[in-house]
Formats: C-alpha cells, structure tokens, sequence
C-alpha cells in the first residue's frame, strides 16, 4: 500500500476513481531514472469535488494523467467507474476515457477552426453511435448553461479568456462524464473569470453529481472544495476537510 | 436574442469534418499546396495529351498503308544432308533457294481462322508482287496489289486517300498513285498496259488516282482486283499475303505470335517491320512516363510537408481529441483525408488548367495550311486516372504524417 488512504466516510456504491499502490517513473532503466508517485491510494465517490494542491513538480499533473488514462502507472492499479483499466489496450482506454471522463486544462485547448457550439458537438460528434439531433441539443444546452448562447455560433478564437474556458468545461462534460479532471482551469483567467469557472465546476458536482478533481495553487478556491488533497514530491501527504 | 441555431452535419462522418475545417483554417497554407499539386496535374495531363496525340497521329500514319499484320508463306528453305552416323557429319554448302511467287496453301480456312480470334478487326486475302505498265513509250516497275475491296479497305482507307476519281475496282479496273499519273501522263479514265510478272499482259483503266502522303508510295503502290492479280501473277485462285487488322495496334506482335501458332504461315506484324519506329516511339513513352512519375513525386513531397507542418501546428488539437476519447485510427483518417482531399482538388484544378491549355494549344500551333497540327485527344480516361491517381498520391504521401499524428503521446501533445 501506498502513503494515501481513502478518506472518510467509507464509501458504500462503487468508487469513480480508485487508485492502489500507484508508482509512477520515468527513465526506467536510465541513470537518470526518476520516480514521480511512490504509491498513491485514492478513492474519489460520486459528485466528489476535490482540489490537488503541491508545489510544481510534485507530481500532481502526472497523477491527474493516471487517473485520466492518459498515462499508464509503472506499478499500482486504476479502476475507473469499477473498470480496473491495467490490462485495457489503448484502444478500450480510450472508450473508457471517452464516456467516462472529461478534461479542462489550463490552456483550453479548444479547436480554432470550429465554433463554441461545434467544440462542444466535438466529442459527441467522435462518437458514432451519439444520435445527431441529441447531440445538437445536449451541446446547445450546455452552451448555455456556461451562459454562451449569444456566442455560441462563434469561432472560438473570437472568444475572451473566460469564455474559452467555459467552452472548455462544456465540452468536457459533453458525453456526461462521471469524472471531470481539471488541471489549474482558471489559472490563466482574472479573478472574476475565475469564480465564474469554479462555480460552473461547483454547479455540475452538485446537480449532475459528477466528481471533480480540481487541480490548483489558488488556497481560496482549494478551500471552497469538499476536500483536498495535499500532493508532496509524489506522495499525498494530507487530505482534510 | 439567440442567433439561429447552426450544426453541423452529421451526414459527414467526424474525420471528414474535421479535415475539412483543419484545411479552411490554413487557407493560405491550402490554396498554396493545391496550387503546386494543380500545376503538376496540369503538366501531366498537358503531357499525356501531348504526347499522346503525337504517338496517335504517327502511328496512324505509319499504318495508313499497312496492314498491322502480315501473313505470308513462310520462306522456303534447304535442309543440310546429312546421313544417320552419330558423330558424323557431311559437309555441306547450303545455297539459299530462290524464293519464287508462292500462294498461301489453304489460304481460305486460315482467313476463317484468323477471323474468328479475338481482337481481330478484319481479314483481308491479297496478291502482291511486281509488274511493269506501260504508256506509250512510258514504262514504270509498280507494286500490284489485287484484292477484295469490300474488307481491304476496312484495313488500308484507299477511299479517303483517292485525289481524283473513284477507288473502284472492277475486274478492268486500276488505281493508281499521284506520282505514277504524273510520269505516265495520264488521268482517270485512261488505259494503261500491265505486265504482270507471270509474263500475262492486259489493258486496265484507271478509276482512281490516291496521294498516300508518301512520294514513294505514290509513284510505285497500284490495287486491282484480286481476281485480275491473280491472272497477272499466274496465279489462279490463290492468294499471296492475308492483311490482319487488329483492335490494339501495340498488340499486333503478340497477335502476330498467335497466328504463327495456330497456322503454318509467317505472321509479321507491323513492330516488326518498323522496328526502329517502335523503338522511338518506345523511348518516347518511357521518357513521358519517367517526366509523369518525377511530377508526381514532386507533388507527393509538397503534400507531406505540408501535412508534417500541419500535424506540429496541431499537435495540442491532437493531443485534447484523444483525450476526449478520439482514437488513434480516427486522428489518422483525419489527415490521410486532408493528404486525399488536397490531392483530389489540386487534380481538379489541374485537369483544368490542362485542359484549357490543350485547347490553346491546338487554336495556336497550326500546320501550313492553318489547321490543327493534329488532333489531340480529350480522353476521360486520361482525366479519370489523373484524379484517381493524384488522390491516391495524396493519400500516401499522407501516410508518414497520419502515423507520426496517430502516435503523438497525448500527455506530451497536450503539454507541447
């Protein structure tokens, strides 16, 4: 087992996220070999909503790509909504990603050549069995419930800060996803445009009951979180609240 | 208030879109690479038609007056003498025989026979040999040809060579060529005597007077009926040569193998017989083909650069669409699409523009007296395989950027 245990209560229904033993190294092999995680256990519930704070560099976003299946773990086990995902080939990873779990980024990333509207079809769109007029529908409602409709038909280039990041929480939570991971959201964004991002984030833990796992240096927004969890030169060393 | 609702359509399936959008959002970048794949497609299309019309109207020249094959009797032959010693052997001076005038032996089931293979056009039995007519104190040597008009001319076109006249021939009947009239002095309508080289003589009047554009041809080249051949040459019922005009000229050597095959005579096709003119045209091909592949290329490098460039621009795209659940398979059809979708357009435009230069081409390039130099070709073919082909260049050359797309590491994409 690793430093981290779950915290409580103890869960009753199937965890989102369940992490066991998680190493993480890179350069293995190498001189250089370097390990990041020293065996993370993580439990997160249903509608969790749970700030990451650390240092840079101590590891979170290498935690956050675990949990995300972006990234495999050197030893230790993930299970995602009860899908222990260590023996998943890329392509069940990436079915497994996609209908389960959604990304907001610190730079939004979102898809210039297309509109707010069509980046939040985007997902949708990649999967071939989401019914068209569904999907025009989910991702019109979610537009405007990021409060974008008059923007909606506009290319996201033409958008300010704020907004692209609300087009980026919409689009992440497109396929309705039981976990939203959300690596420093509003750090590139003012302090207004911030609070507008973190109560869209807070909104969708409490109504839909999606689990949040919340990424950032700012220890006000951390506080505003149900928990947090504290990750020190690859080990979470406090959790609370 | 909400501005109206637009989607997009799902009727295209996500990698279409998205490659689609990827190439409008580079417009500039677009617009150049189709612009370079267009002026490739250009040259080879202005090329192959070019260089197509020139091979046609040669070669149809070159068979104007020919058959594309030839059967004859093969030549005869003496066999050395020798006894049944093994190990030795006579000594023997072999003289060549003298090849006297020979009908074909059955001449008439081997006509049937070549007819009936396919690829056959048509089938014509013929007498040829020398003769010598007379006019006056006027003498020429000529080349007699006597056949059955009704198929000969469906492989030599006489009628459309005729300058005067008609190329009727009856059994009284000659027609002859522009050069012979010319040193005889003599006109449709007039007689002249003609020897045969079986020693026959007999009257003939000309119906015809052709120009087969070659001054040669026209002084010593003459046609009369098969039967009148027949009795000039001695040689009563049969024939000296079976014309064969096949479907694919450049298959007439392979046809000419067959034949030879299935039927005891010599088959010589006209490769054969213009060995040297084949070759050129030959060479000519080749180096059409090499100039084609070397366009080609070209265009296949300027689209993978440009596909590279576009995967390094879009590498954080990438690098979200996978993980928002978008396979590897899917981020690679993106961009095989856009590889086949520049190929295809700039093949569009090309055609275009190499029709259109084709066409000034053959109102700007005349011969002496103001026509066309000659006929160039529109094939659809031609047009067809271009698309094809330029769409499939852009596909491959797609390839190694598609790959390099679909292996990105997303972590590392998202991170650049």
């Amino acid at each position: 087992m690793g430093d981290g245990t779950v915290s409580a209560p103890l869960p009753t229904a199937r965890p989102v996220v369940q992490l066991r033993g998680v190493h993480k190294s890179y350069a293995i092999g190498l001189p250089n070999q370097t390990e990041v995680l020293h065996g993370i256990d993580l439990d997160l519930q249903r509608g969790d909503f749970c700030a990451v704070m650390g240092p840079s560099g101590s590891g979170k976003s290498t935690l956050l790509n675990i949990i995300g299946l972006l990234d495999r773990p050197t030893s230790g086990t993930v299970a995602i909504s009860g899908v222990e995902t260590t023996g998943l080939d890329d392509s069940a990873l990436t079915q497994l990603r996609g209908h389960n779990i959604g990304f907001v980024f610190q730079y939004h990333h979102l898809l210039t050549a297309f509109t707010a509207l069509e980046n939040v079809m985007m997902p949708m769109l990649g999967d071939a069995g989401f019914p068209n007029a569904a999907m025009t529908e989910r991702a019109a409602a979610l537009i405007d419930s990021v409060g974008l409709t008059p923007w909606r038909d506009q290319l996201v280039g033409q958008l300010s800060g704020g907004q692209e990041q609300r087009v980026a929480v919409a689009r992440a939570l497109a396929m309705k996803p039981a976990l939203l991971l959300a690596d420093e959201p509003t750090g590139n964004l003012d302090t207004k445009s911030a609070d507008a991002v973190f109560a869209l984030l807070r909104e969708v833990s409490t109504t839909d009951g999606t689990t949040i796992l919340f990424v950032t240096h700012n220890p006000l927004l951390a506080a505003r979180c149900d928990r947090t969890i504290d990750v020190i030169d690859g080990r979470v060393v406090a959790r609370g609240r | 208030m909400t501005p109206p609702l637009t989607t997009l359509r799902r009727w295209l399936p996500f990698e279409w879109i998205v490659a689609i959008r990827f190439l409008r959002e580079g417009r500039v970048q677009t617009a150049f690479i189709v612009g370079g794949v267009a002026i490739g497609v250009a040259v080879i299309v202005f090329m192959s038609a070019l260089m197509s019309g020139v091979q046609t109207n040669m070669i149809r020249r070159t068979l104007t007056g020919q058959a594309h094959i030839q059967l004859t009797q093969p030549k005869e032959t003496v066999r050395p003498l020798r006894n049944n010693v093994p190990g030795l052997r006579e000594g023997a001076i072999l003289q060549v025989p003298l090849q006297r005038l020979k009908g074909i032996d059955q001449w008439q089931g081997i006509v049937a026979q070549v007819r009936a293979m396919p690829g056959v056009v048509a089938v014509s039995p013929s007498v040829t040999g020398s003769a010598v007519v007379l006019r006056g104190v006027a003498s020429r040597v000529v080349l007699l040809t006597g056949m059955e008009p009704d198929v000969y001319y469906r492989i030599v076109p006489l009628p459309e060579k005729i300058v005067r006249g008609a190329a009727r021939a009856a059994s009284t009947d000659i027609v002859i060529g522009t050069e012979l009239a010319s040193d005889l002095g003599v006109g449709v309508g007039d007689k002249l005597r003609v020897t045969g080289a079986g020693g026959v003589t007999t009257t003939l009047t000309i119906t015809g007077i052709f120009d087969l554009g070659n001054k040669g041809a026209n002084a010593r080249s003459t046609f009369m009926a098969l039967r009148t051949a027949q009795s000039l040459m001695r040689l009563p019922g049969g024939v000296t040569t079976i014309d064969v005009t096949v479907r694919d000229v450049y298959d007439a050597e392979t046809m000419a193998r067959r034949i030879t095959g299935a039927a005891s005579v010599q088959a010589d096709s006209w490769i054969k017989t213009n060995a040297q003119f084949f070759s050129a045209v030959s060479a000519q091909s080749m180096s059409n083909t090499s100039i084609r592949f070397f366009v080609g290329l070209s265009v296949a490098f300027g689209i993978a650069s440009v596909l590279v460039v576009s995967v390094v621009q879009k590498s954080r795209e990438i690098g979200i669409l996978r993980a928002m659940g978008i396979t590897r398979g899917q981020v690679m059809r993106v961009f095989l699409l856009q590889g086949g979708l520049l190929g295809l357009s700039g093949a569009v435009v090309g055609s275009v523009i190499g029709a259109l230069a084709l066409t000034a081409w053959q109102r700007l390039v005349l011969s002496a007296d103001g026509t066309p130099m000659f006929a160039l070709v529109f094939s659809g073919a031609l047009f067809g395989w271009t698309l094809t082909l330029a769409t499939i260049t852009g596909l491959l050359a797609a390839l190694a950027p598609a790959r390099r797309a679909a292996r990105l590491d997303p972590v590392v994409a998202i991170n650049g």
